[in-house]
């Protein structure tokens, strides 16, 4: 049901740039009003969340520790996993953003021989890796759409993508390895019951929104082609500020429109671990709380009253009752 | 704030990088309008074998088929859309469908287009481009 309602929601999209553009003639909406907001929110939205995050407050390091922490010289520090200085750290956030490193720990609770056993699980791992990698990929090679004259890196990237020239145009390796890892991150909240019984509806939304933008693209490479062209100059268009939508079918703005409502979506969504990933303060702290005095920073300055100043004052009430003093 | 500097150099290094097409599209003046074609001389103002829409969009699958059909199945004939049939061929400019005919050029045509969307297409690694040695 909660599948069913984000399904729906992505056939909606696709419906509409549907009505709009092949039924209507909203070529200006789908192709220059839309994309110009969904790319204002998409910034401006990620800029006030990330300013939001930095703004609360980190009064104390909470890294999750996952090896040995800096302790006696002879012992062993596990450097990557328990950081203690900010370089160390720094080296552990790219272990993760570049490598997905807890994911590469994920673990499942398995019953074997009516025994509680764990075992490692990496197919999340895999896959996650395979559709984040596929995805910079495939951003990377449109960029020929963005930049006049292309970046060499960009025909580069596009010529080994495409290496096993296959068909005309060619097909593109991380196409497929993409399309594969979405299904498999989907097959995998559908097809097992405790994933299925945890997912929601925002879950699936942002896996069905990727398999429609990767379908429509495909569509209009290899089934039912768009003179490409004109897209460009579309593209370029929106960039220099002097916009026309393109006078191409409907399967480009739905992919536009999908691409669009993705780019609006991204800030208010579980899309945004893409700044949040930075700001883990489990993971992006050192671990050094037993070797640096940390201040809670919104401490009030107290007026302090040593004892040697309370003595001072009581000194003779404190003679009389026969108290022992420090200071005679 | 805290780590204030850490945080707004991320956030500017990240809408400096999503930004970058439009200011490099400013300040270059490459304002990216797709380039001029000069239409083949000996095109005597006929159009091409297909309507230039669909040869826009499919003029790779076009020559994909035909080799397909030439070369494998020994069939050189191509009904066109408008019933006129054409001879298939690329090079030999006596036959109705060499492309070679009317497109003795590519570096005014084909690749104009082809270096404006980054497509490398790799005909030419085997296939001798005419006019060439």
């Amino acid at each position: 049901m909660k599948a069913l309602v984000s399904l729906a929601a992505v056939l909606v999209l696709l419906l509409a740039a549907y009505v709009g553009v092949h039924l209507g003639d909203l070529r200006w909406l789908f192709g220059v009003v839309v994309p110009y907001f969904a790319a204002a929110v998409f910034l401006v939205g990620i800029v006030v969340k990330v300013i939001g995050w930095g703004r609360s407050p980190v009064p104390f390091r909470i890294p999750t520790t996952c090896g040995q922490q800096k302790s006696l010289p002879w012992i062993k520090q596990d450097k990557l996993d328990n950081p203690a200085t900010g370089w160390q750290a720094m080296g552990r956030m790219a272990l993760e953003i570049l490598a997905f490193r807890s994911l590469f720990r994920n673990r499942e609770t398995v019953l074997r021989d009516g025994q509680l056993a764990y075992r490692t699980n990496k197919w999340l791992w895999a896959a996650a890796l395979a559709f984040h990698y596929s995805m910079l990929i495939i951003v990377l090679r449109h960029l020929r759409f963005f930049f006049a004259p292309i970046p060499r890196f960009v025909d580069v990237l596009t010529n080994v993508d495409g290496f096993l020239q296959v068909g005309v145009p060619g097909i593109y390796i991380t196409s497929f390895v993409f399309l594969g890892a979405v299904t498999f991150l989907l097959a995998r909240r559908l097809g097992w019951a405790r994933m299925r019984y945890l997912s929601l509806p925002a879950d699936y939304f942002p896996l069905f929104l990727f398999l429609a933008i990767g379908c429509t693209g495909l569509w209009m490479r290899h089934i039912d082609k768009v003179d490409v062209s004109q897209v460009k100059a579309a593209v370029m268009g929106l960039l220099v500020l002097a916009p026309h939508p393109p006078a191409v079918g409907w399967i480009f703005y739905a992919h536009l429109f999908c691409v669009s409502t993705l780019l609006a979506y991204f800030p208010f969504s579980k899309l945004m671990h893409l700044g949040g990933v930075f700001l883990s303060p489990t993971r992006n702290l050192a671990n050094d709380n037993r070797a640096r005095h940390h201040v809670n920073p919104w401490n009030r300055p107290l007026p302090v009253h040593t004892y040697a100043e309370y003595e001072d004052e009581f000194r003779d009430r404190m003679r009389e009752a026969g108290l022992p003093l420090d200071k005679e | 704030m805290y780590d204030t500097g850490k945080i707004l150099g991320g956030l500017a290094i990240f809408v400096v990088l999503i930004t970058a097409p439009a200011w490099y599209a400013l300040a270059t003046g490459h304002r990216g309008a797709p380039p001029k074609l000069e239409l083949p001389a000996g095109a005597d103002g006929k159009h091409c074998i297909e309507s230039s829409s669909f040869m826009r969009a499919e003029h790779m699958q076009l020559l994909d088929d035909w080799r397909d059909s030439a070369v494998r199945g020994l069939d050189r004939d191509y009904l066109a859309a408008d019933g006129e049939t054409y001879r298939i061929n690329l090079s030999d400019t006596r036959q109705s469908g060499a492309c070679f005919r009317c497109h003795s050029h590519p570096a005014q045509f084909c690749d104009k287009c082809h270096a404006y969307l980054g497509v490398e297409p790799y005909c030419w690694d085997c296939h001798q481009r005419p006019g060439e040695k």
